[in-house]
């Protein structure tokens, strides 16, 4: 039969997308859009607008006419200097030249990195709550993806043994998000060095997500890629978008050995051909004082977190202290309703919106999410709010 | 500088119960701080900072550049203690390069400004001579914006 034949018509959207839900945040997003005066935890970036010397070093690269295209691995400047702030801050070397790719933010390179990696059918390992994008992503790419549910009565850490059992001849890869979006959870370098082993043991590809590496409270973060033996087999990612507060120039990038940079690099340059250039510069002005402005960020968020957590500790909702990132997810399973319920009650009768733990995977059921990377006003503000709400159910 | 004062710096107003919840302390404790830092001096006040081209007040701000003689025992000191106690002046700073003493001083208008440099402030033994520049608009006052502009909306809900 024809498929053409306008008697039967065919399906325009092709089935892999077709079968792909939306996410969660988005449905969300919908219905708080036609609202006014929410006060919002339910954004994933920083309530800090981009440091002015940032902003001024863009406005300055646009006056002088950095209009035009980059290599396709991003300007060399900015790379050495991602090479050596990289170096600097989680002891691991990449060349400039053929092991880091700029990309349009962590989503890019967490797209070429998959894409670049798996076959179809292959198996991507990953911890629950996580962000959205990841098991869409794996899909998109005709893979399988593997959930593995993470507890608060563990602090959401990841274990040896729960990725021993989860963990088949067909797995290829396992993807890290330590500080996690969107649990706050980090890994202490004990269990990673027991994850490196496990990696290297099932001979697995690694890929950490890091973009919120810079906002851990109490231990300086490490990377798994900075453990013996793990960075042949790591790509680390990382961006500009939570410690710059730079969400809105889209700019991050991938370190990873030279065959992997080289096959992102094909997909990269056919379908981006390189990330902005103006963000590119504004990149390279915040490596310039970076740990200035990253110190003054997580010194202002480490009072939002112990306030949020103080606030909800009166108020009696179980949480796990959040280690990192700059969100609490504090559990809901107690009242007897979805954690989507639970939000759209809360946006109903107090006008505060987050996020349902839902939208996070099928684990994030019962949580919801809260950022703390808002004005203490408006925090100050949301607290009052959701206890009143709780103490009126 | 102690968290406690960085936050007070920021907003004198908060309050302890917040302080408390902030800091991982209890609320004892950083009343019993504050109170250490009003009593040994660290703290020596607390103003609210207003931008006054939003009222309708007619005072006017000088800055005034004052070079001085040193004294034997006591060298700036002495004369910019005196300076300081006079009620016009809001600020004295010692400074490095062609003059000395910086004085910030409000008064109601531009004459009684102009009578206090010069029977004030030049007739002080060891003044040896006085710039004055009339402040027109301020823009920035202790770190904040004297204009507020329209925040740029974010997204409310974003992943």
């Amino acid at each position: 039969m024809n498929t053409n034949d306008s008697k039967c018509p065919r399906k325009i959207i092709a089935k892999n997308l077709h079968d792909l839900p939306r996410s969660g945040i988005r449905d969300f997003f919908d219905v708080v859009s036609s609202m006014h005066d929410v006060i919002s935890l339910g954004v994933g970036e920083p309530g800090f607008d981009t440091p002015w010397h940032i902003r001024e070093a863009s406005v300055f690269a646009l006056e002088k006419g950095a209009t035009g295209y980059t290599p396709n691995l991003g300007l060399l400047k900015l790379r050495e200097a991602c090479s050596a702030y990289v170096k600097k801050t989680f002891q691991i070397d990449y060349s400039p030249k053929e092991e880091i790719i700029i990309t349009v933010g962590v989503s890019e390179a967490l797209d070429l990195a998959i894409r670049a990696l798996v076959d179809p059918g292959d198996e991507v390992l990953y911890h629950e709550p996580c962000y959205v994008s990841y098991a869409p992503v794996i899909r998109l790419a005709y893979g399988k993806p593997v959930p593995i549910p993470t507890q608060k009565e563990d602090h959401f850490r990841l274990t040896r043994d729960q990725l021993e059992e989860k963990v088949t001849s067909k797995s290829k890869i396992l993807i890290l998000n330590f500080p996690t979006n969107p649990t706050g959870a980090t890994l202490p370098s004990k269990d990673l060095a027991d994850i490196a082993a496990f990696i290297c043991k099932h001979n697995l590809i690694v890929i950490t997500d890091e973009i919120y590496a810079e906002l851990s409270y109490e231990e300086p973060h490490v990377s798994i890629a900075s453990f013996p033996g793990m960075k042949e087999r790591t790509l680390f990612l990382h961006g500009f978008s939570k410690a710059w507060a730079m969400t809105g120039f889209r700019l991050g990038y991938a370190c990873a050995p030279p065959e992997i940079i080289e096959a992102m690099m094909k997909i990269h340059q056919y379908t981006m051909l390189c990330a902005p250039i103006l963000s590119q510069e504004a990149a390279y002005e915040a490596l310039q004082k970076a740990e200035t402005d990253i110190a003054a960020m997580r010194d202002a968020y480490r009072k939002h977190r112990n306030f949020m957590c103080a606030s909800f500790q009166k108020m009696n909702l179980p949480y796990a202290e959040p280690q990192g990132a700059f969100y609490a997810f504090p559990n809901i399973k107690d009242l007897e309703c979805s954690s989507q319920e639970f939000a759209l009650k809360l946006l109903e009768k107090e006008k505060v919106a987050v996020v349902p733990g839902s939208a996070f995977g099928a684990s994030g059921e019962g949580y919801i999410r809260c950022s703390f990377a808002t004005s203490l006003d408006d925090l100050k503000e949301a607290m009052v709010r959701i206890a009143r709400f709780l103490a009126r159910r | 500088m102690d968290e406690l004062l960085n936050i007070l710096k920021t907003n004198a107003l908060e309050t302890p119960e917040n302080l408390a919840k902030m800091l991982n302390q209890t609320e004892e404790e950083i009343k019993a701080k504050i109170a250490e830092y009003e009593k040994n001096g660290v703290i020596r006040g607390y103003q609210a900072v207003i931008n006054e081209d939003q009222l309708d007040t007619h005072y006017v701000t000088a800055v005034i550049e004052v070079k001085i003689t040193p004294q034997r025992e006591g060298g700036f000191d002495h004369i910019a203690k005196r300076i300081s106690k006079f009620s016009e002046v809001q600020s004295v700073y010692l400074m490095s390069g062609a003059f000395d003493l910086l004085l910030f001083v409000t008064d109601k208008d531009l004459k009684n400004v102009a009578s206090f440099v010069s029977e004030k402030l030049a007739t002080i033994n060891g003044v040896i001579s006085t710039a004055t520049h009339f402040m027109l608009k301020p823009y920035k006052n202790h770190g904040i914006l004297m204009e507020s502009h329209d925040e740029y909306e974010r997204l409310k809900v974003s992943p």
